[in-house]
């Protein structure tokens, strides 16, 4: 057998060159850079392009360009970026540019800690742009996740024509490890559906779809706006059609919501309690977990790949024939209300923490074992 | 001559307005070029020129204010064949002003045509980075206290390599605009004008006030020679073409089987500028080697050359769950700071585990097996400690033994440094 070695931030560049992208643009910042730095070794031999912005809005905005000339595009940044990338998130959200952003979470608020981990965007990646249309958040716990959950993200982005993140942290994007690259089996790749009647309607679509792409600077025009618009792409005040958009928005996402949840669970016999994690804590509490069954205290466990749409249905089922849930998270509690919500016959413990260390196997029994 | 202005899209400036003049300026441009519809993009951002792209039957990008550069630079670079031309008013000049600063920089072929009518009209004649101090705008004295900014000076200190100023009135204008398009490279043309809507209600601005402010500023003649080198697309495509090797992932074979092998935790504490991390690669290598499963952290400063460097490495035969290091099997204390960033792992170390420290280093009180070393005495620098410490781990066989070292730096490095690499080991195993 023969393992790579890398860490999370090159193993989700491989990943998004396996899914076929062709146009990265960024800006440097900690823990996100080295995306870049593998992006930029990685594109020009496969003909694609790599280039840094002057800032952070600029290289969402190069994004946006090159996704609308017919390019799969990625960016990469933390929290801080994040923050600026809003006002383009909302344009490629409200006018639908298929588009993947990697947000290697660091210690927030705001310049918080370059080099700490923390799952801190988990709630501003879902609202953090006007309007509150529904976005896509899938989330890696290792290297191999990196690699996978790439390709998972451009094919959703290709496929709802919408920005999708991939909410990765420090911890593994940094981190180095062994998997088996080789013997991985990559989701087939998704393309976004081009337009193939005549008159073309740049927005113009069925009730819960995205509308087919045509690029600007193809032989039929393509119009394109970060305004309230109608099915042509010309500013429209119709309540009716700005109502439909709105509707359509939501439920292009909301009606795949099962199709787009990832998941790992780890049933185990005789247990009446069900972790709920995601991301790199997931890990500890695998390894807490391993420990707790070897003293006799098994425990299942329920780790999230999707965040966003919340996947209400998996939550429901698996939490189902447990007594106890426990939602262990790398932040003070930023998506335990959503599962509160969703289990909302359920009693749901907590435990979180935010000091730039990683969450403890040790401390994931002693909440288990705190009854 | 044949139109591309769409005619189920009437204007809807307010009369006099001099964006109307522009948009059929451009109108007139486009004709003259004999531009093809389907390979011309007008990007647009917010505002009352922000309306350019639904009069034309070309491809359209309307976008966030200030950022339209943003969008065509982008597509110029995805797409090189395309016409881009940015329409921008003196609000998105402002808000967009790093944007307009790299554009001219950078120089990508694209046009950007920037309607300066002194104010903010759609939003009710406020002021901008163009009003004069003078002038009487929707902002009460706001605009008194500040100076209106010349983008010409600027674009030409920013490296623009064509720039040209004129009237937005005077019939010149669409060869004004031919010769920026015809330009290659970043051309940006500023055409003066009024808003009839809300600056000249209040300000006396004519179409002869304005070409005597054109003829006070310093002429404008289009292509800048000190500006002009390379289109930014092609110098890049050329560049990146030379990048043909695509790097492969790294991978290592398993060479090594080893018996009863023992998950181990491995910290390097060390400095900046010891190579730290480079050792801890060398120590997942050298588990990889053996088939094993490997992780590794590493904590430095974001000052590169200065403040500890720490790696922290896990290698388990089964797969690794948690990252982090709970009870460490061998620690390496290489130099106080590292020492000092994890002190507290030495009160709980166990018996067996393996600390190897350097004579100079000091360590606070532990129970585990501490083994000393004077890497001075042996000469060997300060650079290679962490390498020569992990041939003295591999002499007592801790982690790692020396077939497993041996592999590793054959396959981390190439023949010249492996060679060096070799000889600081050997110092350790011929010493005793
Ligand atoms: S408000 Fe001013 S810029 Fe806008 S259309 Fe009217 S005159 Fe023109």
């Amino acid at each position: 057998m023969a393992l790579s070695f890398m860490e999370g931030n090159e193993a989700l560049a491989r990943g998004a060159i396996a899914a076929g992208c062709n146009f990265f643009a960024g800006y440097p910042i900690t823990p996100a850079t080295t995306i870049f730095n593998n992006m930029l070794k990685m594109l020009p031999p496969k003909g694609g392009i790599c280039v840094q912005g002057e800032d952070e809005i600029a290289s969402m905005g190069y994004c946006i360009g090159a996704a609308m000339a017919g390019k799969k595009a990625l960016t990469a940044t933390s929290g801080p970026g994040i923050s600026l990338y809003s006002e383009q998130i909302s344009f490629a959200i409200g006018s639908e540019i298929p588009l993947v952003i990697a947000d290697v979470q660091r210690l927030g608020p705001s310049t918080g800690s370059a080099t700490r981990g923390a799952d801190s965007d988990i709630q501003f990646l879902r609202w953090g742009s006007t309007s509150g249309i529904p976005v896509i958040v899938l989330v890696p716990k290792d290297a191999l996740d990196c690699y996978v959950l790439a390709v998972n993200a451009f094919n959703f982005a290709e496929e709802f024509r919408c920005p999708v993140f991939i909410a990765s942290n420090k911890e593994i994007g940094m981190t180095r490890e062994s998997f088996d690259l080789e013997s991985v089996i990559l989701p087939e790749i998704v393309n976004r559906e081009l337009f193939s009647g005549d008159a073309y309607l740049p927005f113009e679509s069925e009730p819960d779809k995205a509308p087919p792409f045509l690029p600007i600077g193809g032989k039929t025009l393509v119009r394109q706006t970060s305004s309230t618009h109608g099915p042509d792409g010309y500013i429209t005040i119709d309540p009716q059609v700005i109502a439909d958009n709105q509707d359509r928005l939501r439920k292009k996402i909301h009606s795949a919501r099962n199709r787009i949840t990832l998941h790992e669970e780890d049933i185990k016999k005789g247990s009446d309690t069900l972790i709920i994690s995601y991301g790199i804590t997931s890990r500890a509490v695998e390894d807490a977990s391993a420990k707790l069954e070897k003293k006799g205290r098994p425990v299942s466990s329920l780790s999230l790949k999707t965040l966003w749409p919340v996947p209400e249905d998996l939550l429901i089922n698996k939490a189902k024939s447990f007594k106890r849930i426990i939602v262990i998270e790398m932040n003070l509690g930023q998506y335990v209300n959503e599962i509160r919500r969703v289990l909302n016959d359920k009693k749901v413990e907590f435990y979180g923490q935010m000091n730039g260390v990683l969450i403890t196997p040790e401390t994931i029994m002693e909440v288990v074992e705190n009854e | 001559m044949n139109s591309y202005l769409n005619k189920n899209r009437p204007l809807v400036y307010c009369p006099g307005c001099t964006h109307e003049k522009i948009t059929k300026g451009l109108d007139i441009a486009f004709s003259k070029l004999n531009f093809d519809a389907d390979k011309t993009v007008i990007v647009t951002d917010i505002g009352c020129s922000g309306l350019f792209d639904t009069f034309f039957n070309v491809h359209a990008l309307h976008g966030v204010h200030g950022r339209a550069l943003t969008y065509a630079s982008g597509l110029k670079l995805a797409d090189p064949e395309l016409n881009v031309i940015v329409t921008m008013g003196d609000g998105g000049l402002g808000i967009g002003g790093a944007h307009v600063l790299a554009a001219c920089r950078r120089n990508l072929d694209i046009t950007l045509i920037i309607l300066n009518n002194f104010n903010f009209g759609m939003t009710g004649g406020q002021y901008s980075s163009t009003t004069p101090t003078d002038a009487v705008v929707g902002s009460e004295f706001l605009n008194q206290a500040e100076i209106p900014l010349d983008i010409c000076a600027i674009a030409d200190s920013a490296g623009a390599s064509y720039i040209d100023r004129c009237s937005g009135i005077n019939s010149d204008l669409p060869d004004k605009i031919i010769a920026a398009v015809n330009h290659k490279g970043f051309s940006i043309i500023e055409t003066l004008g009024m808003c009839t809507g809300r600056y000249t209600k209040k300000n006396k601005l004519t179409p002869k006030v304005i070409d005597q402010i054109i003829a006070d500023l310093p002429e404008r003649a289009g292509i800048v020679k000190k500006n002009q080198r390379p289109e930014y697309g092609e110098r890049y495509r050329a560049l990146s073409k030379q990048r043909t090797k695509f790097p492969e992932a790294v991978i290592i074979d398993k060479q090594i089987d080893l018996k009863n092998y023992q998950q181990q935790q491995v910290v390097i504490l060390g400095s900046a500028g010891m190579r730290i991390v480079t050792a801890g690669d060398i120590v997942c290598y050298a588990g990889l080697c053996a088939g094993m499963n490997v992780s590794m952290k590493n904590d430095y400063n974001i000052t590169v050359l200065r403040g500890q460097s720490v790696s922290e490495i896990l290698i388990s035969p089964d797969k690794i769950g948690y990252p982090g290091i709970e009870s460490p099997t061998v620690v390496l204390a290489l130099s106080d700071e590292g020492v000092q960033r994890r002190k507290k792992i030495f009160s709980s170390l166990q018996k067996e585990t393996f600390v190897l420290k350097e004579k100079s280093v000091a360590i606070p009180n532990t129970c585990a097996n501490v083994v000393e070393i004077d890497f001075k005495e042996l000469k060997i620098k300060k650079q290679d400690w962490a390498l020569a410490s992990l041939g003295v781990i591999a002499k007592h066989k801790k982690a790692i033994n020396i077939d497993m070292l041996t592999y590793a730096l054959k396959s981390r490095f190439n023949e010249t440094v492996h060679k060096m690499a070799m000889e600081t080991i050997n110092k350790i195993f011929n010493h005793d």
